[in-house]
């Protein structure tokens, strides 16, 4: 529509080569050594007009450097609940949590993670390149540098063409990889997706699924993914947390050693299928345990 | 190249012509003809009207100059009267033509002259009373403290009467030495303070509980949360309430000359009008007023259309 897209982009393209090192300013507490979540019997109620909703129980979860982890279980489970107290949107009401060795608030404060919501909550009146670059704006780096990173990132999941569009005028996957790109913009170790494709279908999902296991190869981030499928849970991580509802707990934990440059078809292999009968079997009792 | 550059546009330039034109025939067939049936219905019964209520008196004059007459005559002479109970349309025409374009602007006797000091006091009672409810707003948003203190008396202030309370606010402001354009436009002011304060609360709470989780994940501050999000959020309402608050302001300011004895503004020419029975003025100086009201509501929606525009609205 606008033929000033085009020349305007262009002096970006090769700022946009290489992705931008991580600030020094911000001082990892996970290079220690120790694990970026570790919460030990974590437990939160909610106090409703209905009375009391045990949300969470007793959750002990260690996530490591590197880990991509799934959380997975029925809708009402808890897993919603158990990502937003790592990311300090809400409050145990029990129990210990540190996040990168500190409390989840700190962590929040050292803008140690990056959320991608279920929606993509773009923010309507901003173009794609300025939604990616509101964290940025936020945190206080220099217009270039924000520009030069929004270019990055944005090609990074393959939108590219899309800076000066509105949200409006993507596609529902596009937002959502548009907010994964604001996610990863101001380079956090820590990922935090709930649920990102689950309202995408199949096909866009498996594409990006794909995309995200080789983002995860790449960069070497920790990821705590939740899903409701399995076979999203089982293809993308080396830890599968199986959780139960009422309370929201722990069923099983699976550490997979898959290899890191599989594609869509390893989910045709044996060892993929094990592991999927093992998630649905922990998701079997859980719902078991509920009757 | 250059020379297809300078070319190609100007089919496109044709196109956009075309699509232009079948759009203005659209719009004529779709809503000239109700526009014009209604408008033209409405100049009939006025002028029926006119004769009807201004026929007594009419008769009366006849009587008192033992004049006989016919029914045209009685009927073209109601519509002739110098103080007429309801002024003919035309009249109403003449008398704006006379002292909008054949008198100086800076005449008192311009309908120019007087609008325009009214207009002055409307945009100064709009512009403060917007600033004062985005204030209100803002801090109403911010500080649970302030809405449980602040709202109750923003909306009671709303229920006593304007024409109580525009006396007070004249002589109070004149006792401290504040006349001419500050009490109207306080009085201005004061009416229309309230649909923007009310209407941007609602704007500045706008934002879903998603987009505010995302400031609280960068750990943004209030004032970012402010500007990046609750600020851009509100701008529907803001604008929503702006073409409230205009129209009002000016009814504030026409109200705020009634008890100021002002000498000049569209509400001192109806109160004058009325003081002599020169209903012809009243009534052109209420058609100014509604011209004046309809052009700065239209401003503010050609703003609307803008900001719409600027934030990548969907057309
Ligand atoms: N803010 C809240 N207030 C009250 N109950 C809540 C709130 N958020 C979640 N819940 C309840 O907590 C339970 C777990 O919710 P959630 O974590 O969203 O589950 P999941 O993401 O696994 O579907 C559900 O029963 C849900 O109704
Ligand atoms: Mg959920």
């Amino acid at each position: 529509m606008t033929p000033t897209a085009a020349p305007e982009a262009a002096p970006d393209a090769a700022a946009s080569e290489a992705v931008p090192a991580p600030s020094a300013a911000r001082a990892s507490a996970a290079a220690g050594g120790g694990p970026v979540v570790r919460t030990q019997k974590l437990s939160l109620t909610f106090q409703t007009a209905d009375g009391p909703v045990y949300a969470l129980s007793g959750i002990d979860l260690t996530v490591e450097e590197g880990d991509f982890v799934s959380l997975i279980g029925p809708s009402g489970c808890g897993k919603t609940t158990l990502l937003r107290v790592i990311a300090d949107l809400e409050q145990p009401t029990d129990g210990d949590i540190q996040v990168n060795g500190v409390t989840p608030h700190q962590a929040r404060l050292e803008r140690a993670y990056g959320y991608v919501f279920q929606a993509a909550a773009l923010y309507p009146w901003r173009t794609i390149e300025r939604n990616v670059t509101l964290p940025l704006e936020i945190m206080g780096v220099p217009q270039a540098e924000r520009r030069a990173r929004a270019a990055a990132y944005l090609e990074m999941v393959n939108l590219a063409g899309f800076a000066r569009k509105y949200p409006w005028q993507l596609s529902g996957g596009m937002q959502q990889r548009a907010s994964i790109a604001r996610a990863l913009c101001f380079d956090p170790d820590l990922l935090l997706m709930d649920e990102p494709f689950g309202a995408l279908d199949e096909i866009v999902r498996d594409h990006l699924n794909e995309q995200l296991l080789n983002l995860w190869n790449t960069t070497g981030k920790t990821v705590v993914f939740v899903t409701h499928s399995i076979s999203e849970a089982v293809f993308l991580s080396n830890k599968i947390v199986v959780m139960s509802p009422r309370p929201g707990r722990i069923a099983d934990v699976i550490e997979t050693d898959f290899p890191p440059d599989r594609d869509l078809d390893f989910r045709e292999t044996q060892a993929f299928i094990d592991v999927a009968h093992r998630v649905r079997m922990g998701l079997r009792q859980g719902i078991a345990d509920d009757d | 190249m250059t020379t297809d550059a300078q070319v190609t546009p100007a089919p496109a330039d044709a196109a956009q012509r075309g699509r232009l034109r079948a759009g203005l025939d659209r719009a004529v067939q779709g809503r000239a003809l109700p526009i014009a049936t209604v408008s033209l219905a409405i100049v009939l019964l006025w002028y029926a009207l006119a004769v009807w209520l201004n026929a007594d008196l009419q008769i009366n004059r006849f009587e008192r100059a033992d004049q006989s007459w016919t029914f045209g005559e009685l009927v073209l002479a109601t519509w002739a009267q110098d103080r007429p109970m309801l002024p003919a349309p035309h009249q109403i025409v003449a008398e704006l033509n006379k002292t909008v374009f054949q008198t100086g602007i800076t005449s008192v006797r311009s309908l120019v002259y007087h609008s325009w000091v009214t207009l002055s006091s409307t945009l100064a009672g709009f512009a403060i009373g917007t600033l004062l409810g985005i204030l209100l707003a803002v801090g109403i948003v911010h500080a649970r403290a302030l809405e449980k203190s602040l709202l109750p008396w923003i909306i009671s202030s709303q229920t006593v009467p304007i024409l109580a309370i525009a006396p007070m606010i004249v002589v109070v402001l004149g006792a401290i030495g504040l006349n001419g354009l500050i009490p109207k436009a306080v009085i201005s002011m004061y009416l229309c303070f309230f649909p923007v304060a009310i209407g941007m609360v609602k704007g500045l709470r706008a934002p879903d509980p998603l987009q505010m989780d995302l400031m609280r994940t960068y750990s943004a501050s209030r004032w970012q949360t402010f500007w990046m999000l609750r600020w851009p959020s509100s701008l529907p309402f803001l604008f929503a309430s702006l073409k409230v608050a205009i129209a009002i302001s000016l009814v504030g300011a026409i109200v705020a000359e009634l008890p100021t004895g002002a000498q000049a503004g569209l509400g001192a020419r109806m109160l004058a009008g009325s003081y002599y029975g020169q209903t012809i003025q009243i009534w052109s100086a209420l058609v100014a007023a509604s011209v004046l009201a309809a052009s700065l509501v239209g401003v503010v929606a050609l703003g609307e259309r803008w900001a719409h525009r600027r934030m990548g609205a969907q057309p």
